[in-house]
């Protein structure tokens, strides 16, 4: 029987019901081998559902630090999932490993001859240990994981480890929990030759690492960068940014004299209402934002646009699912890039930011607000499911204490009583930025009226054609203020000798699977330069990149290329330049789809023929 | 009708507690129709604001879409306004609240701003027993986009068109005070003795104050059929009750007149609202008797105005949150950020 050797290099898959605690205890099984100093990403495919559905839980460990989703079929699976058996089994690579819980056997008809089958009949020792219905069901998935320790070579005292941190405060909740876990490590040990060829091993290269996800870190980035009004609706997978806020706000926003909360975070009744909460605090002088996803973006675009005439400056944290329409709530993509950039009606255009990581998520989160406020006009941070909902590896956060906020041009009382006229929109500096003031600053000068209508220098209403031109062509002369400030895209360059030069750009979640794809493609000696396009409008590096590239594909998470059609229309590329590598399941875009798709397109016709598409897993 | 508004004042207008007379509230020349109600009910605004000594630059005027939310533009020129998008005013005014819990919020509105395409948003601006006042200037009719019927036209009234209105007429004001609004008035814009009392008192009211105003379209809805018209409304009006207005600092000296029921509520800072009952004797402190009245004179195709319900002493949203004492926008670095240590306290617990 061929059997899959490799240590700290592998893929394990959970197969669950949903609604039975199984994320929790697979989340315990991760962050054991990350304490074991392994680089883990653990990824939940979980369904729009409360209870009952099938739901997916993969964990790929990579000492060479791949973390992207990778993809092929796993090399373990623990099958807790009797709806989903045979697809469990389908999905093994050949030499793999089935986990199952062996109280009932095996249809014979799902078995493959080609995996190596590990039953523990732990639905039986549940029976036979647990009184309490509730307690049989949750402890089987301690028991698994228990099992696996043996099975994978766990250091035991880092589980119990995790026990205990997990059950801080619970304390009577340790030691069954402990049992639990010993239970499944006695019987693997007993009955299988322990460890397997696949198994684990200490390791030093996460050591300085933290493992969090993008949501919490970019609540983290809300709140060091001074967020003190959100109006927020619930919405999947964005609602874990608003309740972390507010979760860490609750501790650390405190005023220690009064006990009263330096904060205000309102559910709102819908998402035009949560953005409008967020607009009406900025107008007034608070850093505001707000989270959603695809559907609340639809619904607050009519706000958009009055944020950017008005030039209100929001952060509208935008974790984006599949879509369209309700599409696949529970599903990873890159699909709202045009629909965020052009956000309304009219003529508009809005700063977009591109975390990749958690690191990203909390210093671009933190960011938004002076960029924001700098720029006087909503900053959208396009996160997406895989980042915001999964936990990663990612360097610890840190926070510069000399850092002062930059809020903007703002006249206060003073600064009113020197200037001659306020004039609202009027361009002093050139830059496209006016200057504002909040309500309230001085008894008689700087009042004036927002609005999403067209007015004249002093903010007064007009409808004349060359005021309104003169405004609009300020508010892009302010766009291109925008690209200026903005992160710069992270250039990556290879040697490439006297080859033609391949270029790669990418953004987001995709990052971490294109930057193995690069590896990849690299060890069949193609060489491939990276562009990882940080922010929107795009800075001059960018079009520079593309310039000095006879190739450029762009990868991407969505089916339409949207990016791509960025690129095109906002640097009049030629469509030709630029071949589209895309990836649009649900599932996260893994390192050999990316370095497939450049290969098939090397191997074949030259650029302008092929459009490469189909995702596949 | 002129084009310029005319800056002659008589010098000795007379001054309030700040040293400010009328016009320092005023706004610019409105471009409204000539004799449109809403323009009743700025001058009524000017003169609340005047009267109770409001700094004019430490209100902020707030409104949707339509004539109503051109409205504010044509007073309190001193202060800052925000005429947002259609039927949202409601969330922009709580935003703007959070942010800064010193300044005089007054939101301007209008039927269909509020009663149709803003329904859901008012609705919650009420539950959350926001601190302000939201104004509504109810003609029944939608003016900017000429002469189309609102959702608050009653059944049976006539359009312009001399077509009939077979739909329902919501109710704001019986709605406002199911949805849990802490003040709530109805008034006519052609009654400037029963709405500047009101106004003042609303103004003072700290929660959610609403004031729905009848307020005649005079191009649109203002001929015979039509319940919203000058005439209809003096024709079928019952005042609830007369209210006065007594601030804080004054004393009440007037003694109730021979023959009427007085009720006197003290407002949470300490001003009295004055009710002088007139016909009805109800409780404007019960919600169940206020709503009922409301119907009951409905019933009678009566308009029922004056103060009908009032709690003076409700939570505000502000209170329900324990927001800090000193404003959200004056928060720096130092009250905001919790720092670097903190920080790598927070990445432990992520190891």
């Amino acid at each position: 029987m061929q059997k899959i050797q490799s240590v700290n290099e592998f893929v394990v898959r959970f197969a669950n019901v949903n609604g039975t605690g199984s994320a929790s205890a697979n989340l315990m099984f991760a962050k054991a081998l990350f304490r074991m100093g392994l680089p883990v990403a653990p990824r939940n495919e979980f369904p729009s559902n409360i209870q009952g559905m099938p739901t997916w839980y993969e964990v790929r460990v990579s000492e060479a630090g791949h973390l992207g989703r990778r993809g092929g079929g796993p090399d373990l699976v623990v099958a807790m999932n009797s709806q989903s058996l045979a697809r469990d089994m389908r999905s093994l690579l050949p030499g793999g490993y089935f986990l199952y819980d062996s109280t009932k056997p095996l249809e014979p008809e799902i078995v493959r001859e080609d995996v190596n089958l590990i039953g523990i009949p732990i639905s039986e020792i549940c029976l036979r240990e647990y009184e309490d219905p509730r307690q049989r069901q949750l402890f089987k998935n301690v028991i698994y994981v228990g099992a696996l320790a043996a099975l994978l070579d766990i250091e035991f005292e880092v589980l119990k480890g995790l026990v205990k941190d997990q059950f801080k405060g619970k304390e009577k909740l340790i030691i069954p929990n402990i049992y639990a876990l010993e239970l499944g490590h006695q019987y693997a040990s007993v009955n299988f030759d322990c460890p397997l060829d696949i198994r684990v091993k200490r390791s030093d290269k996460a050591c300085d690492q933290i493992m969090i996800d993008g949501n919490t870190a970019t609540a983290l980035g809300a709140l060091y960068g001074g967020a003190t009004v959100c109006g927020w609706y619930p919405i999947t997978p964005s609602t874990s940014v608003v309740e972390s806020f507010m979760k860490y706000a609750e501790r650390l926003r405190i005023n220690p004299a009064s006990g009263k909360k330096n904060y205000a975070a309102v559910q709102a009744e819908d998402e035009l209402a949560a953005i409008g909460v967020a607009i009406g605090a900025a107008w007034n002088g608070a850093r505001a934002f707000t989270a959603t996803s695809g559907p609340g973006i639809s619904l607050m675009t009519e706000f958009l646009g009055l944020a950017y005439f008005a030039e209100l400056p929001i952060v509208l944290i935008n974790v984006q699912r599949a879509g369209p329409s309700t599409g696949m709530p529970t599903r990873t993509q890159q699909p709202d890039v045009l629909a965020c950039a052009y956000a309304s009606h009219g003529d508009t255009k809005h700063v977009l930011m591109f975390p990749s990581d958690p690191k990203e998520c909390f210093e671009l989160g933190a960011q938004a607000f002076d960029l924001a406020e700098r720029l006087q006009t909503p900053v959208i941070l396009m996160s997406d499911l895989d980042l915001g909902m999964n936990d990663h590896i990612s360097a610890p956060l840190a926070w510069d204490d000399q850092t002062r906020y930059d809020r903007g041009k703002v006249l206060n009382a003073e600064e009113l009583d020197e200037v001659e006229r306020f004039g609202r929109y009027l361009d002093v500096d050139g830059d496209g930025i006016c200057y504002r003031t909040y309500p309230g600053t001085h008894p008689t000068k700087g009042a004036f009226f927002t609005r999403g209508t067209s007015r004249d220098h002093y903010a007064v209403y007009s409808e004349l054609g060359d005021i309104y031109v003169d405004n609009v062509d300020r508010l892009n002369r302010k766009f291109e203020t925008a690209a200026k400030i903005l992160p710069k895209a992270e250039i990556q360059t290879s040697k490439h000798g006297k080859k033609k030069k391949v270029g790669l750009i990418h953004y987001g979640t995709t990052a971490v699977a294109a930057d193995e794809a690069i590896e990849l493609l690299e060890a069949k000696g193609l060489a491939v330069d990276s562009c990882r396009i940080r922010a929107f409008p795009f800075g001059e590096e960018v079009a520079q990149f593309i310039e000095d590239h006879d190739l450029v594909f762009v990868a991407e998470q969505n089916r339409d290329g949207q990016m791509r059609t960025l690129l095109i229309n906002e640097l009049e590329v030629n469509p030709k330049e630029l071949v589209p590598v895309l990836h649009y399941d649900g599932l996260p875009i893994t390192a050999r789809f990316i370095s497939e798709q450049i290969e098939t397109h090397q191997q074949g016709e030259p650029a302008k023929t092929s459009t490469l598409k189909v995702a596949s897993r | 009708m002129s084009y310029q508004k005319s800056s002659f004042r008589h010098p000795r207008l007379p001054v309030n507690d700040l040293g400010l007379t009328q016009q320092a509230y005023e706004g610019p020349l409105s471009t409204l129709c000539a004799g449109c109600g809403h323009d009743s009910i700025g001058a009524a605004i000017i003169q609340a604001c005047h009267e109770l000594s409001l700094p004019p630059h430490r209100i902020a005027k707030l409104s949707g879409i339509g004539c109503s939310s051109k409205a504010p533009t044509y007073f309190l020129n001193k202060a800052h306004g925000f005429n947002s998008v259609h039927g949202r005013m409601p969330s922009i005014v709580t935003g703007a609240n959070m942010a800064n819990k010193e300044l005089t919020y007054i939101g301007m509105s209008g039927d269909g701003d509020t009663a149709a395409i803003g329904m859901g948003q008012f609705a919650h601006v009420v539950r959350r027993r926001l601190n302000m006042l939201y104004l509504v200037a109810n003609n029944g009719v939608y003016g900017l986009t000429k002469g189309q019927t609102s959702a608050t036209a009653d059944r049976g009234s006539k359009s312009k068109k001399g077509e009939d209105n077979l739909l329902e007429g919501i109710d704001l004001a019986t709605m406002a005070i199911q949805l849990g609004a802490t003040f709530v008035a109805r008034s006519f814009s052609g009654d400037k003795n029963e709405l500047v009392p009101l106004l003042k008192a609303a103004l003072s009211h700290r929660g959610f104050a609403f004031i729905d105003i009848i307020s005649p379209c005079v191009t649109f809805n203002n001929h015979p059929g039509s319940t919203k018209s000058y005439d209809y409304v003096r024709d079928h009006i019952e005042t609830a009750s007369v209210s006065d207005f007594v601030p804080v600092k004054e004393e009440i000296t007037s003694a109730c007149p021979v023959g009427v029921t007085c009720r006197d509520i003290c407002l949470h800072d300490g001003s009295i609202i004055r009710l002088q009952q007139t016909g009805d004797d109800y409780d404007p402190q019960n919600r169940a008797e206020a709503i009922s009245a409301v119907e009951h004179h409905k019933a009678k195709g009566e308009i029922l105005t004056g103060l009908l319900y009032v709690d003076p002493f409700a939570e505000d949203l502000h209170e329900v949150l324990e927001t800090s004492d000193t404003p959200l926008n004056q928060l720096n670095e130092q009250a905001l950020c919790p720092g670097n240590d903190v920080l790598q306290v927070i990445n432990d617990s992520f190891r």
